[in-house]
């Protein structure tokens, strides 16, 4: 290959280098910048309260759903309960076939958006495949159930 | 007896990889020792050992020895035998066997055939694969024995979860251990070749098809656990972005890379660092998959036999193979000399734009996964969902299917664009034609618009290739090709469909109501129970009519299972060309009404049979490449018996 023609691929090289860089490094700023946005993704009740996310935006509600606070309305499938953590209360209304281990007094993670009217309105409640498993960002409010959870992993 | 058998063998599998390591490490420091000519044989030896060791504990399985603990934990003497056998790897323990017996089987299959690498790096090679075995073999023997006994046999066992009772799931595990045991065979290749400064194209071709395998099987795993969540879970949903599902489709995204980049490094010894350095971050992809869903440590609706104890010991070895292979390549990255030289647009020149893209893609997923463990580390809660996911995925995916559009067409080292112009005016077209018929009909969100777009265009870029060529005469390998590209258009396709023109319907209904949705008007006959193997169950018995049609029935189900108590959503579905109706079977309402869910998914089944089709492509490629060693081999053989026939 001679020197003029060999120059060429060579520049066309270095501009995919720098193609790459460019395209990794703008990965990263997009990603970085999408997380913060999304910094507040995750709600418990009292942060709920506190900072209200936007009306549009879709948020995880997390907390434990609070024993005789579940009513199902007329039309058999909206069921409204109020879900806490002991310092604040956010009342929930789910239109939907509640997952096989959503019952009163154990924990949820409902995905949806807050009303204007303070209620949060769920498209999603986060089931759990066996009942051993914990959301992990329940973790310390159920105290009692890691507890359940370790009996049953050693038999006593 | 069968359980002490299995140890010993264990125990003896894990010395031979010790040995393997030692023999081919000394041939990788280019030390000429007999030793080294061990290497070879360990490997053979250590992989039937293992697998014998695995066949012990699927015997315990089969036959119920509760003396076993990890039997009494996970088994049950009334399971159906299919769910018994698969009960063996569908748990930490077993799961964990089957990962090593695959490596070392991996290992004696190149111990036994590879030959054509030069002996040194094939030796080097099994070194790191008897490294990074050992690794498991100490996790298995000193923190998760699967032979362990219990001091008084059980009476009776435990049961395996019931969601893990689905044929589909049973074989869901074993699929993408596969894959990410394949990955990790690409790996000691890489290692192999750093080691003894061979990174050539021979060391693409021997490398290519492990790669090849793991891809394949990723791509089929992927598409079952994603059909297995949409049917299971009984949600309706095909994707969540959920830890576990990233952890299957971050090294994917790596082997994808590492396929295409391998393949320029094959065909013309080009991008051999990159080649090299991807080699790597697939196997920590499939490392760091393996921890986040073994260790429980990120939230997953998916995650089963977590343990953050055992995911301690996994981050160690993930921390010493990445670690010993970065530092590594640091230090022999600068060796390895540069290849063949090329313009930007040329084939060489989109397959690294593909590979940038599909980095980038891979760096936003890992992110957004592993974010919330960073933030957590400040104490901040966080959980990343699809909001983050879909735009921060597109914004490179799009660009992506573009150049996978051109690049098949572009020639080797270098090109013109005008020359492909035409074919990709054609494809463009097809898409803005898809663009304006939608629009016509409704108007969905943008991104499912433009994902169906790009898919009918894609899909008519992909058979472009085929264009001018002899088809009876074309390479397995191109149809490969052609099949996977396509396969992805009409995956993408199925993605976009669903999500533009999915119904839902929600309602309770008494005996004998009926809902619409759709086309379709779908009536409540009757809710009865009914009795299985292990579990009890309400059956709602729904007629479904399409446009008017011929009712079809439909049985969705709720089982309530015996051990370990629990309930499943088994939902039902009425496929048809256009699209799949969707029941579930939810609560008593109230005295008389039950609560009946419906979607209307038109074209979603096209998601997974997408993802078969790329699966089959690879499988085609796969095929192609080892037909053309054989054939390369039997010339190399018949030359080299003319060359002593003439010198006789």
């Amino acid at each position: 290959m001679s020197e003029t023609r060999g120059l060429q691929p060579k520049h066309q090289r270095l501009a995919l280098v720098v193609l790459a860089v460019v395209v990794l490094i703008a990965a990263a700023l997009i990603a970085t910048w999408a997380l913060r946005s999304q910094a507040s993704y995750f709600y418990v009740p009292s942060e709920m309260v506190e900072e209200r996310p936007a009306a549009d935006r879709a948020v995880r509600l997390g907390g434990m759903v609070e024993t005789g606070s579940m009513v199902t309305r007329p039309d058999g499938v909206t069921v409204d309960f109020v879900v806490g953590d002991g310092k604040a209360r956010v009342p929930v209304r789910y239109s939907g076939i509640l997952p096989d281990l959503f019952v009163e007094g154990s924990g949820v993670v409902a995905e949806g958006r807050l009303q204007t009217d303070g209620t949060f309105v769920a498209d999603n409640l986060l089931a759990k495949h066996d009942e051993n498993y914990v959301p992990r960002e329940l973790e310390e409010m159920t105290a009692a159930q890691k507890k359940l959870v370790v009996e049953e992993t050693t038999g006593t | 007896m069968i359980a002490e058998l299995g140890l010993a063998a264990l125990w003896l599998a894990a010395a031979l990889a010790a040995l393997q390591l030692v023999a081919g490490g000394l041939a990788a420091r280019q030390e000429d020792s007999e030793l080294a000519l061990l290497a070879r044989p360990a490997a053979v030896v250590q992989g039937a050992l293992c697998l014998f060791s695995f066949a012990m504990l699927v015997w315990l399985f089969a036959r119920t020895d509760l003396s076993v603990k990890l039997v009494a934990m996970n088994s049950h003497s009334m399971k159906p035998m299919v769910f018994k056998l698969a009960g063996s790897w569908g748990n930490h323990e077993g799961s964990m066997l089957l990962w090593v017996t695959v490596m070392s089987a991996a290992g004696a299959l190149i111990g036994f055939l590879e030959r054509r690498l030069p002996e040194r790096t094939m030796q080097a090679t099994l070194a790191a694969q008897g490294f990074v075995a050992l690794g498991f073999y100490a996790f298995l023997l000193f923190s998760s024995n699967p032979f362990e006994r219990l001091p008084v046999p059980a009476l009776e066992g435990n049961g395996l979860n019931p969601l893990l009772q689905d044929i589909g799931l049973a074989f869901h595990p074993p699929t993408l251990y596969l894959g990410y045991v394949g990955l990790s065979v690409a790996f000691s290749f890489v290692v192999g070749a750093l080691l003894t400064r061979s990174v050539t194209p021979d060391f693409a071709r021997a490398m290519r098809p492990w790669v090849l395998g793991a891809w394949i099987f990723l791509t089929i795993g992927i598409t079952a656990g994603s059909y297995w969540a949409y049917y299971e879970l009984g949600w309706g949903g095909w994707w969540f972005w959920d830890p576990v599902e990233n952890a299957s489709l971050m090294p994917w995204l790596a082997a994808t890379a590492l396929l295409h980049s391998a393949s320029v490094l094959a065909a013309r010894d080009a991008l051999r660092t990159w080649t090299v350095m991807l080699g790597v971050v697939a196997f920590s992809m499939s490392m760091i998959g393996t921890f986040l869903v073994r260790s429980g440590i990120l939230t997953s609706v998916h995650a089963f036999a977590v343990d953050p104890e055992r995911g301690a010991f996994i981050l160690a070895l993930l921390m010493i193979y990445i670690g010993g292979a970065l530092a590594v390549f640091g230090f022999r990255a600068g060796t390895v000399a540069e290849g063949e030289r090329f313009a930007l647009v040329s084939r060489e020149g989109a397959l690294v734009i593909n590979n940038v893209m599909l980095s980038a893609i891979l760096g936003v997923v890992l992110l957004g996964t592993l974010y919330p463990l960073l933030t957590e580390a400040v104490g901040v809660r966080v959980s990343v969902g699809p909001p983050y996911f879909d735009p921060a995925g597109a914004i490179f995916t799009l660009p992506m299917l573009l150049v996978m559009a051109a690049g098949p067409l572009l020639r080797w080292r270098r090109d013109r664009l005008e020359r492909v112009k035409a074919p990709l005016i054609a494809a463009g077209l097809v898409a803005l034609a898809v663009l304006v018929g939608v629009l016509a009909f409704a108007g969905p969100g943008v991104l499912p618009l433009l994902g169906l777009a790009l898919g009918a265009g894609l899909a008519v870029a992909s058979l472009l290739p085929l264009r001018g060529r002899k088809l009876t005469r074309l390479p397995l390998a191109t149809w490969g090709m052609v099949v996977a590209h396509f396969g992805i258009a009409v995956a993408l396709i199925g993605m976009a469909s669903d999500s533009a023109f999915s119904e839902e319907r929600l309602a309770a209904l008494k005996i004998g109501d009926s809902a619409e949705i759709g086309s379709w008007r779908v009536t409540l006959a009757a809710v009865s129970p009914v009795a299985g193997p292990n579990w009890n169950a309400i059956e709602g018995v729904m007629l479904a009519s399409y446009s008017g049609g011929i009712p079809v029935r439909l049985a969705p189900q709720a089982r309530s299972f015996w051990t370990p108590p629990q309930e499943t959503t088994e939902s039902a579905l009425e496929t048809r060309w256009n699209g799949q109706l969707y029941a579930v079977l939810g609560k008593a309402a109230d005295g008389e009404r039950w609560q009946v869910r419906l979607w209307w998914k038109p074209f979603v089944t096209l998601i997974w049979f997408g993802g078969l089709l790329i699966a089959f492509g690879g499988v085609l490629a796969l095929l192609g490449r080892l037909a053309q060693d054989l054939r390369r081999r039997t010339i190399a053989r018949k030359g080299a018996a003319r060359r002593a026939e003439l010198s006789a």
